[in-house]
């Protein structure tokens, strides 16, 4: 009896587990068969390639879209990873233990604001700001930049600071044995060997920027048309999905699931490529 | 207090003459952090002096109006969601995270699988669970536009969360507890809930107390699932909106702007108190 | 016939060859001392007494082992392991008070009755003669104790399930020399009703207390014998050698 409970939990443990498995099989089970009938009716090149998205004209090209994406990405980039880096070498190498105690749970809270908070800063703040030194009406690629490079800090910063303090700090000693300050053994030698542990923070950090939704929508101008400068609006995937999808239908509807099926395998390829680096890291 | 040792800095000073090169990485790491501090001051604080003053009594009065746009539908609404949703996925990720630190082998087919799985449910933007949502459990399932929808959603977001800490936590579990257990006769079971379980709930809590933050925050995976209605549910299968749709509904229809602000503060305070919690149990593991 | 006889007994790990044709008798009531420089296998052969080995990955057993003349893996693992208790090398006091401590076993074998708990509980501590120092405390985490009292505490928490025999690994290692001569004392008083196996790399220690001595080398049993007998006067050139000091 006692033994038959044993092997009975065993089973609901395993099931349990294997949600996961199932939930992702679902998930791509759905998005694809809702997504790809409709691409292929779009015409493959026509859906990717086309310069221009008229759902009232049934002209569904989403180039303006990923590269609306790819460009606030590449922005947050930009912006998000030096200070990231930075930050994470100053909380590893230089900070006092006191002033960690508060660098720490302020990183942590950068993690938790909600993205709708982060989105309504950007809106009464950073899009005034942008509109008032840089000109243009204030939504932009540049806004959506700044707005998603602060909220990628806590993503880099968290990674690249387990990266830098898992190098042994028999390195860093070593340079200061060969006569290096304190500031050059942490950057020459501690830093270059942490260097795939913070690619892969950085990695992660893109995967996060593009999956972005609301805070985008909020600050981007969400124009669909293709990038024209960087006071210039700009959609992006996340953004299209999200203000189309309540009235589409039909092959509209069939096209926004097609925008989430590129944005799903974008994802994967980056989720894909951050295991990949970290899996080196521990080896 | 701090000692400032004039010694040493007189020291750090004639390094700094002989090599600039490691001044100016100083002073780029210090700006750097002051960046990042100072971005997060900025934001808390401008959401709380714009938004304090404009918390009023009719924001938290009991039914919604276009003239009140009260919080309390959206806020009853967020605790139903992060209640289901947690019912749904807390057990499951439990579960699971036993499985794969008490039971399974290490080198196994299966396993790999489902730790692949669980990294890619853990990267996937919210706005495709939201996608998934409506495409499965609104229409699919046919539950429509409802609180279950976007519970059952949430519920797969933070199902990676949940077993991720968990798992942490049972392998901090020390083996000498599970051998005790055993060499007094208990079995696997009895061992696991009685003796690792107990043992790993600080660690346990701080991942739940961090996905209810999770879902707090949420809004792209909830506008399509459990969807935009003000009201208080009649029941699971109603729509309702969460305090983020809420937010993100006022600010994006630009007539309540104060009253975004007020919903704000409501949100960053809500926030801060959880990972506060969460930090704080997290510390007790470390401890002991 | 002794209280557990081993016979033929050989265990691998992968293609480690752990445990080498062991034969032993282990007698009831006396103390018998396993002894060996450390990596020889008498922690492995300890461990095979109450099938703790069961839970490692790749761990294969031939032979015997009979407890009262009866195959150990023809008894439920379970009632196994409550007739053969085990003390660990350190204290692993599980994170709850004194009293659940003592009282997991009985629980773990259907004893509810909280009357029945509360007199476990005092006769095991005050068996593992701790019961004075923890009278007060049993509310209290076990964490708190001290190492020696944890030790004595899971010493307790072992007799509360009333076993036949005591399997201690190294019980005194992580201790102090007070906290060290107190279980020792308590071993000795405990022989009259248990039969006690103890791993230990004190030489000292097992000349002090044990009735019996294994000497065991590479995984295999040199030689077993009185422990006065082995200590004064070894058969083996190689239990001669460990025992004057000249390797381990």
């Amino acid at each position: 009896m006692r033994n038959y409970k044993e092997k009975a939990m065993q089973i609901v443990f395993l099931m349990a587990a294997c949600t996961s498995i199932l939930a992702v099989a679902l998930i791509c089970v759905f998005l694809f068969a809702n997504g790809i009938p409709a691409m292929s009716e779009i015409g493959v090149l026509d859906f990717f390639l086309g310069k221009k998205w008229r759902p009232s004209n049934d002209i569904y090209g989403i180039l303006p879209m990923i590269l609306g994406s790819i460009y606030v990405t590449a922005g947050a980039i930009i912006i998000g990873v030096p200070i990231g880096i930075l930050t994470a070498v100053y909380m590893a190498k230089f900070c006092p233990k006191y002033i960690y105690r508060f660098l720490k749970p302020a990183v942590d809270l950068l993690a938790g604001i909600p993205s709708v908070v982060y989105g309504f800063f950007g809106l009464v703040v950073i899009v005034p700001f942008v509109r008032d030194n840089f000109g243009g009406d204030g939504s932009s690629i540049l806004t959506a930049s700044i707005l998603l490079g602060i909220m990628i800090l806590p993503t880099v910063i968290s990674v690249s600071e387990s990266a830098i303090r898992a190098v042994p700090d028999s390195y860093y000693q070593g340079g200061l044995a060969l006569g290096a300050t304190h500031e050059q053994s942490v950057f020459f030698i501690t830093l270059p060997a942490a260097i795939s542990g913070i690619m892969a923070g950085v990695v992660l950090a893109i995967g996060r920027a593009i999956g972005e939704t609301m805070a985008v929508i909020m600050v981007a101008g969400n124009q669909a048309r293709m990038p024209a400068g960087l006071l210039k609006g700009i959609r992006t995937l996340t953004a299209n999905i999200v203000i189309e999808m309540g009235y589409a239908a039909d092959l509209h509807r069939g096209a926004l699931i097609a925008t989430g099926v590129v944005l799903f395998v974008f994802i994967l390829i980056i989720n894909l490529s951050f295991s990949l680096l970290t899996r080196r890291t521990n080896r | 207090m701090i000692k400032i040792d004039t010694r040493s800095i007189h020291r750090k000073l004639r390094t700094y003459k002989r090599s600039p090169l490691s001044l100016v990485l100083l002073l780029l790491v210090l700006s750097a952090t002051a960046i990042t501090v100072s971005t997060l001051l900025f934001i808390i604080a401008y959401i709380l002096i714009k938004g304090i003053p404009n918390i009023t009594a009719d924001l938290f009065a009991w039914e919604y109006t276009s003239q009140n746009v009260s919080l309390t539908p959206a806020i009853i609404n967020t605790l139903i969601i992060v209640v289901l949703a947690l019912l749904i996925a807390v057990p499951l990720g439990i579960f699971a995270a036993v499985y794969l630190v008490e039971y399974a082998k290490r080198r196994n087919k299966l396993v790999e699988m489902i730790r692949l799985t669980t990294e890619t449910l853990a990267g996937i933007p919210s706005i495709i669970y939201g996608l998934f949502g409506l495409l499965f459990f609104v229409t699919a399932m046919g539950w429509g536009f409802s609180i279950l929808a976007g519970a059952f959603t949430l519920a797969i977001m933070i199902l990676p969360v949940i077993m991720r800490t968990t798992e942490e936590a049972l392998k901090a579990v020390p083996d000498s507890y599970r051998e005790g257990s055993f060499a007094l006769g208990a079995n696997k079971l009895r061992t696991v809930f009685r003796i690792v379980l107990p043992s790993a709930m600080p660690g346990i809590l701080s991942g739940i107390i961090l996905s209810i933050g999770r879902i707090v925050g949420e809004t792209a995976a909830l506008l399509y699932t459990a969807g935009t209605v003000a009201e208080i549910p009649k029941n699971l299968l109603s729509s309702g909106r969460t305090l983020s749709v809420h937010m993100y509904v006022l600010s994006s229809e630009g007539l309540y702007v104060n009253q975004a602000y007020a919903t704000a503060v409501v949100l960053l305070v809500t926030v801060m108190i959880i990972n506060w919690l969460s930090n704080f149990l997290a510390k007790k593991i470390t401890k002991g | 016939m002794g209280k557990i006889t081993i016979n033929n007994l050989n265990l691998y790990y992968g293609d480690f060859h752990a445990l080498k044709d062991i034969n032993l008798d282990i007698e009831a009531n006396k103390i018998t001392a396993l002894i060996g420089p450390s990596g020889c296998g008498k922690s492995t052969l300890l461990k095979c007494l109450n099938r703790m080995n069961d839970l490692v990955e790749n761990c294969k057993i031939t032979g015997k082992i009979l407890l009262d003349g009866e195959d150990i893996y023809n008894i439920d693992v379970s009632l196994l392991r409550k007739r053969v208790g085990m003390v660990f090398q350190k204290p692993n006091p599980f994170p709850m008070s004194v009293y659940d401590n003592i009282a997991f076993g009985p629980r773990t074998h259907g004893i509810r009755s909280k009357i029945k708990l509360d007199d476990i509980v005092e006769k095991s501590l005050r068996a593992a003669a701790i019961w004075d120092e923890l009278k007060d405390r049993l509310k209290k985490s076990a964490l708190e104790l001290s190492g020696g009292q944890q030790q004595r505490l899971c010493i307790a928490r072992a007799l509360a399930v009333q076993p036949e025999v005591l399997l201690m690994d190294e019980p005194t290692s992580a201790l102090d020399p007070i906290s060290t001569s107190k279980i020792e004392d308590l071993v000795m008083e405990l022989k009259k009703n248990y039969t006690i196996i103890i791993v230990t790399h004190n030489m000292q220690q097992a000349a002090r207390i044990s009735d019996k001595t294994a000497f065991m080398l590479n995984g295999e049993v040199i030689e077993y014998d009185d422990t006065e007998k082995l200590f004064f006067m070894p058969q083996d050139k190689r239990t001669e050698d460990y025992i004057t000091g000249r390797f381990g």
